[in-house]
């Protein structure tokens, strides 16, 4: 009942091909991005804040990244957690080699770095498919961290090797760097977000998009009605990388506050590839929704022996953990291959109905 | 410019010719890591051309196996008991993982069936740990790890054992594969899954015959790296080192399996001797990825692959 269009008429095309043709969506979604920047930051604690919503924020980033790559474009791709490292290092290097630059100044362009990165690496993709791709990026994955991990330069010569978020201010506040406060970084972290979730919509919306899927599901034949396979994928791999290297920026700046090339390594690429698939393929609300499953799972995993007074060896709890999250994620795959943005769809499909079924 | 283009163009062959002994050496070296990757991509290969699975626990298997076979000889079982244990464990592995992750997925996207094995990558490496205890084991196979000596060459004992071995497991494979009924059937389902079905070939069956034999690629792999560095985590890691191989070498090839092996196996550490040195080592990581890269862009579905005929 609470969920009806009926009434609800469209009198124009722009009207009919809107992001939330439904009114109560619209209302709902807005009040959930206006919640989103007011209530976290006054009632949430720093561990919330800090170990849940940040981490949530800049994975969901990288998931909407990945999902325009492999979701949308087709193009299956285990680099991810390379391309955020370019971001990171390179957010780093602009933040310390140009002290007064705009910290989003920063993230956008360090993006555009990761974006020129991903383009290199995207080339392969024009003449290799499938999982030979999904290995090949394996090769930007390892080179990248290689690279990191071997010239100095990259880490302003840290003998430690990890690069630090430096402090710095926006709009008089300090955002990131060991001061500041996590809520000034949540606030951040959800600016971007919010932002560039809006651009990831309308882009697959449109003719970028529908280009993409056209590639995905057929790629001679979209070959044949007109679609630049080379420019369609390269845009693909550059935009994708984009959004992964503002992730990786903010994984550090705004989540760990510092790292080293390790937190890029492999398992964040597939630990990405997990959000986009759990959440859907080709769902900007299935990333976000993926990236709230993966983070959240272990969160609930570490401490559900506890809340039930179990006490568990650490080591005997990190192994049931990784068995139960391995088991989640073939129950879940098996549940509904098509993710959690399809349970929601079905979900909204019977709210549709509710009370009356049929 | 010019003494970079020396480098890396001339000097790494002059090197070499300098000392033909060395170079041996390390093509030796070479293909017998190459034939130690072979042993993991097999696996990979056997279960791809049999059910369309990317096989990402393929690396976590050989982890469990080599676990179980620790484990069944550190309680003092004789090893012919242990090793017949262990292949009645990865028997019933694969039994569990037809029923419980394959069936209900049947018919899904290739990488929805990706991610069921990484899910079961990371039961099955909590499950054996669980299981068998974290901590580093030695595997004693009675093979000394020592070298000896033929004309000025060394020659690694337990590294020349792995590549008998492998030599030895893929010949078995291949007869297995031509020469026995399930073989056949094997064959058929790997060239046409709804022609095999229509003559009457059980899929289900053939699933669990090649998940099983993969199982026991998986004892043999576990058994070798093992003996090498150990039973530990990183054996799992070595999934990683078997990739390249395997889009060198074909999803579908077995004999694509070994040649690439071989190839990686000696570029890579020709890369490493001769050339690493120029960019400061360590390069091990990512040779070989770059190095099947580059082989991938002259022949997109690998060395032994399947043509690529696309309709549309």
């Amino acid at each position: 009942m609470i969920y009806r269009e009926a009434g609800q008429f469209k009198t124009t095309y722009g009207a009919d091909q809107a992001v939330f043709p439904v009114a109560q969506d619209r209302v709902v979604v807005a009040a959930a991005v206006v919640a989103a920047f007011v209530v976290p930051p006054l009632v949430a604690s720093e561990y919330w804040l800090q170990a849940v919503l940040i981490p949530f924020l800049v994975y969901a980033l990288a998931a909407i990244g990945l999902n325009l790559l492999t979701g949308y474009a087709g193009q299956l791709s285990l680099g991810t957690g390379g391309f955020m490292a370019v971001g990171a290092y390179s957010a780093f290097k602009l933040a310390t080699a140009f002290p007064h630059l705009n910290i989003i100044v920063v993230f956008l362009l360090s993006g555009l770095v990761a974006a020129g990165v991903g383009l290199l690496f995207g080339i392969p993709s024009l003449r290799i498919k499938g999982f030979y791709l999904a290995v090949a990026t394996l090769a930007s994955q390892f080179f990248l961290i290689w690279l990191f991990n071997k010239v100095a330069w990259f880490t302003n010569y840290a003998s430690s090797g990890t690069i630090t978020a430096p402090d710095r201010t926006l709009f008089g506040a300090l955002v990131t760097g060991p001061n500041s406060t996590a809520a000034a970084r949540y606030l951040l972290a959800l600016g971007l977000v919010a932002v560039f979730a809006v651009v990831a919509k309308n882009l697959v919306r449109g003719r970028v998009g529908r280009s993409w899927m056209a590639i995905r599901d057929r790629d001679i034949a979209a070959e044949i009605i007109g679609v630049r396979p080379l420019r369609t994928k390269l845009l693909a791999f550059g935009i994708s990388s984009f959004y992964c290297g503002v992730a990786g920026a903010g994984l550090v700046f705004l989540y760990l506050g510092s790292a080293e090339t390790l937190a890029f390594d492999i398992s964040i690429s597939f630990l990405v590839l997990f959000m986009v698939i759990i959440g859907g393929l080709g769902s900007i609300l299935g990333s976000f929704l993926g990236a709230a499953f993966i983070v959240l799972v272990p969160i609930v995993l570490s401490n559900a022996p506890h809340a039930v007074g179990l006490r568990l060896p650490v080591a005997l709890q990190k192994q049931f953990e990784l068995m139960v999250f391995g088991g989640l994620i073939i129950f879940f795959l098996i549940v509904e291959p098509r993710g959690l943005a399809r349970l929601w769809q079905i979900t909204k499909e019977k709210l549709r109905l509710w009370p009356f079924p049929h | 410019m010019l003494d970079l283009l020396y480098a890396v163009a001339v000097a790494p062959f002059k090197d070499m010719a300098g000392a033909p002994a060395f170079l041996v050496e390390v093509l030796i070296g070479g293909v017998f890591a190459g034939l130690m990757y072979s042993l993991v991509a097999l696996g990979f290969v056997l279960i791809f051309k049999a059910s369309g699975v990317f096989n990402f626990a393929q690396g976590v298997m050989v982890l469990f196996a080599a676990l179980t076979l620790v484990g069944l000889l550190e309680r003092g079982a004789p090893v012919v008991v242990a090793l017949a244990l262990t292949t009645a464990v990865m028997v019933a592995l694969a039994f569990a993982i037809e029923r419980l992750v394959l069936r209900p997925l049947v018919n899904q996207a290739h990488i929805i069936l990706f991610m069921a094995t990484i899910g079961l990558n990371f039961f099955l490496e909590g499950f054996g740990e669980m299981v068998w205890g974290a901590n580093v084991k030695k595997l004693d196979i009675g093979i000394p790890d020592r070298s000896f000596i033929v004309r000025g060459v060394q020659i690694n004992q337990l590294e020349l054992t792995a590549a008998i071995t492998a030599a030895v497991l893929v010949t078995v494979l291949a007869v297995f594969f031509q020469r026995t009924r399930i073989g056949r059937a094997l064959r058929a389902v790997a060239d046409d899954h709804e022609a095999a079905l229509s003559i009457g070939i059980p899929l289900k069956t053939i699933w669990i015959v090649v998940w099983s034999v993969a199982g026991v690629v998986a004892i043999v792999a576990g058994l070798m790296w093992g003996a090498k560095s150990g039973v530990q985590f990183s054996l799992s890691l070595i999934a990683l080192k078997a990739l390249p191989v395997l889009i060198l070498g074909g999803f579908e090839s077995v004999p694509g399996a070994i040649v690439g092996g071989l190839i990686i196996g000696v570029g890579e550490k020709l890369g490493e001797v001769y050339w690493g040195p120029l960019v400061g080592g360590a390069i091990e990581n990512w040779f070989a990825y770059v190095l099947a890269l580059t082989f991938l862009l002259a022949r997109p579905q690998g060395l032994f692959g399947e043509k690529i005929i696309e309709r549309v």
